[in-house]
């Protein structure tokens, strides 16, 4: 495949599974003809008719408790919530349906679809479009959640996501859709859910980071270098739930120290878990102490003012700076 | 032109009156499955007898009883066929052992036990705790029934309360839009724990909250388990033809809403009188005693033959091998974590640390 962005990548992916297996369908709020209102869609309907990539009523709770039913019963639904500032209205089939089919039928039953939803900053779109509210669903044991940060990652990881017979939760950053292409291998190819990518390897200090964040966060890294002799380790985690923890770990030990950036409001955000486990897994490897580069802990701003609320390249570089000055 | 709520007129289906008395079309059953269908019943009350009666001992925990709504439930499982699919909410253990699940598990679900919820094969979707949530199960459930061409009909057993959540509309919006075998079997027993059903909606009945989504809604009397009997069929076979249907089972609930309530401080002796009069399992022991098919020594033996039935399921229930933290850790995914293995090891690790 020449080099595509990620939306394409997504497209793409979508198309390849749907033909590999009957059992994957597509349903959402205007995902059928509209293609999705980013086009991640775009064209399925047409292949696949009406009865596999199904436009629903607006009815989040009922696309994803829907496709719990259909799980259950042999189906791979593939849900889009429409942006995921919405997915308040699904979070009982969510954390309570989905998350715990497995477990409350006592294995009998799994879930095993995909709910996608695009969010996160940058896009100047109206309220509750762009809130990163992946922790909430890190503290429902059952799902998984992976959260792509290339056209690269979003292939190899929505095929391993539709794939899985657990429901993972696909986040896909809306910045990030058309921002950049990339070189992608047209055949089939997966990337472990469960896994984190050392993005660059370095010595000084980790950097744990996912989504969004991750392209601004290479740019920095490489300003900091060039200012300064350092080198610095760059983990993108890829999936939050379930967290790769030998990735995280094994680098903070080398290194010993970490920053960790993300897009989500500061407490209580995955940034929290990451420093709890380094603190009870590497507390003796540190030089400095954990720093969180996150977005405030207020709503999701307007946008007029959200590139100053989301953690910028400044606060970035000054939260690197601060660990390594320590 | 003003569509009144009070211009529609909604029948309540009835084939056996309080007393038993055939007031409806002959439903053509035959002996042996009205038989069978009172014997389910019997069983479901000495199982809900005693299931009161074993949590005030303390030997099993919080219970939510079903007795007055045996017909209701009976008579629409002892409808379904075997590929059609359950999805029940916390009060529906008799229609659930009519389409063959273990009364066993129900005892070590109110046990607490991981395999509460085990339907060992039967058709049955795990127990629904959130009121409502099952009926999207069963629009996906019948969704994936039709797309996989099963010929099976998913039935949502939901209560006046659970019409109340957006879940149940989203539901029905959702079958009546993409067409779906289903059906949703609403047992309106009057009181949402402490709330009755007048303050529950200001709609005349439920069954026309159907007309809403463009389906067919029908009012039967549920205490009649002749009518629900029959009532059912038709919505089966409305559903498995591709037009899902609203049922709502007109009944009663008996007892508490668990066995950690107290009915008496909401609602009148008199009103709890006045159903217990129009008992379902006595409207239809008179009827079959009256069509010579039923007799007092029948009676005593089913009793005794139920008494033992639940006593055998109690029992083994009692002599499962108990839940162990450990095993929780198995069924969160079809693969352990890393966390959860290392979990698992340190739940396994503290044993004996305080000795």
């Amino acid at each position: 495949m020449s080099a595509v962005t990620m939306i394409e990548a997504i497209n793409f992916t979508l198309k390849k599974e749907m033909e590999r297996d009957s059992k994957v369908i597509c349903l959402g709020e205007d995902i059928g003809k509209n293609g999705g209102v980013f086009r991640a869609t775009d064209g399925l309907q047409a292949l696949f008719g009406e009865d596999r990539v199904v436009d629903t009523p607006i009815a989040e709770s009922a696309i994803v408790g829907a496709a719990v039913g259909m799980a259950a019963r042999g189906l791979r639904p593939v849900a889009e919530i429409q942006f995921f500032g919405f997915i308040y209205e699904a979070m009982d089939q969510m954390a309570a349906q989905a998350a715990r089919l497995r477990f409350r039928s006592g294995g009998r039953f799994g879930a095993p679809m995909v709910v996608r939803a695009p969010y996160g900053g940058g896009v100047k779109t109206p309220e509750l479009h762009s809130d990163s509210l992946e922790a909430l669903f890190l503290h429902s044991p059952g799902l998984k959640v992976v959260m792509p940060s290339s056209p690269y990652d979003a292939k190899g990881l929505l095929a391993a996501a539709i794939r899985e017979n657990d429901p993972v939760l696909f986040l896909e950053p809306m910045k990030l859709y058309r921002a950049f292409k990339q070189e992608v291998p047209e055949e089939d190819y997966l990337i472990e859910i469960g896994k984190a990518n050392v993005l660059k390897p370095g010595e000084d200090v980790t950097v744990i980071t996912w989504g969004p964040a991750v392209p601004l966060v290479s740019k920095v890294v490489e300003q900091v270098e060039q200012a300064a002799d350092v080198s610095i380790e760059v983990i993108d985690l890829r999936t939050i739930s379930p967290l790769d923890e030998e990735t995280i770990i094994e680098s903070v030990q080398k290194t010993g120290r970490a920053v960790i950036v993300h897009e989500a409001v500061k407490t209580g955000g995955v940034g929290a878990e990451v420093s709890a486990l380094i603190n009870e897994k590497a507390l003796f490897h540190l030089s400095a102490p954990i720093i969180r580069v996150a977005s405030f802990d207020t709503p999701y701003p307007v946008p007029s003012v959200e590139d100053d609320w989301l953690p910028n390249a400044s606060r970035i570089a000054q939260g690197l700076k601060e660990v390594l000055t320590h | 032109m003003w569509i009144e709520p009070s211009e529609l007129k909604i029948e309540r289906i009835q084939v056996l009156d309080e007393n038993g008395k055939l007031v409806g079309p002959d439903p053509d059953v035959s002996d042996a499955d009205l038989i069978s269908m009172y014997k389910w019943m019997v069983l479901a009350r000495v199982y809900d007898q005693r299931a009161l009666k074993l949590q005030r001992q303390g030997r099993i925990g919080t219970y939510a009883p079903l007795s007055g709504q045996e017909a209701a439930q009976v008579g629409s499982a002892f409808a379904l066929e075997r590929q059609d699919w359950i999805y029940p909410s916390y009060r529906e253990g008799a229609a659930c052992f009519v389409h063959g699940f273990p009364m066993k598990n129900f005892f070590l679900y109110t046990m607490g036990h991981l395999k509460g919820t085990d339907a060992e094969g039967a058709n049955v979707f795990p127990v629904q705790i959130i009121i409502a949530a099952q009926c999207l199960h069963a629009v996906g459930g019948a969704w994936a029934g039709k797309y996989n061409g099963e010929n099976s009909v998913s039935v949502a057993y939901v209560g006046d309360g659970g019409t109340s959540e957006g879940d149940f509309h989203e539901a029905l919006n959702f079958a009546g839009v993409y067409k779906l075998p289903v059906v949703f079997f609403v047992q309106n027993n009057q009181w949402a724990i402490s709330v009755p059903r007048s303050k529950q909606t200001a709609s005349q009945t439920i069954a026309q909250k159907a007309l809403a989504y463009g389906m067919a809604g029908i009012q039967v009397d549920g205490n009649d388990i002749l009518a629900v009997y029959v009532v059912m069929k038709q919505a089966l076979e409305r559903a498995r033809n591709g037009s899902p249907v609203v049922v709502e089972a007109v009944t009663y609930r008996q007892g508490p809403h668990t066995t950690a309530d107290d009915p008496t401080k909401y609602r009148h002796k008199d009103d709890v009188e006045n159903w217990l009069a129009k008992d379902p399992l006595k409207r239809m022991k008179a009827f079959m005693v009256e069509k010579g098919i039923w007799n007092e020594a029948l009676e005593r033996q089913e009793y005794e033959a139920a008494e033992q039935k639940v006593s055998d399921a109690f029992e083994m229930a009692v002599n499962t091998p108990k839940s162990s933290v450990e095993e929780v850790f198995e069924v969160v995914y079809e693969q352990k974590t890393a966390q959860l293995t290392e979990q698992q090891q340190a739940a396994g690790s503290v044993v004996g640390v305080l000795k």
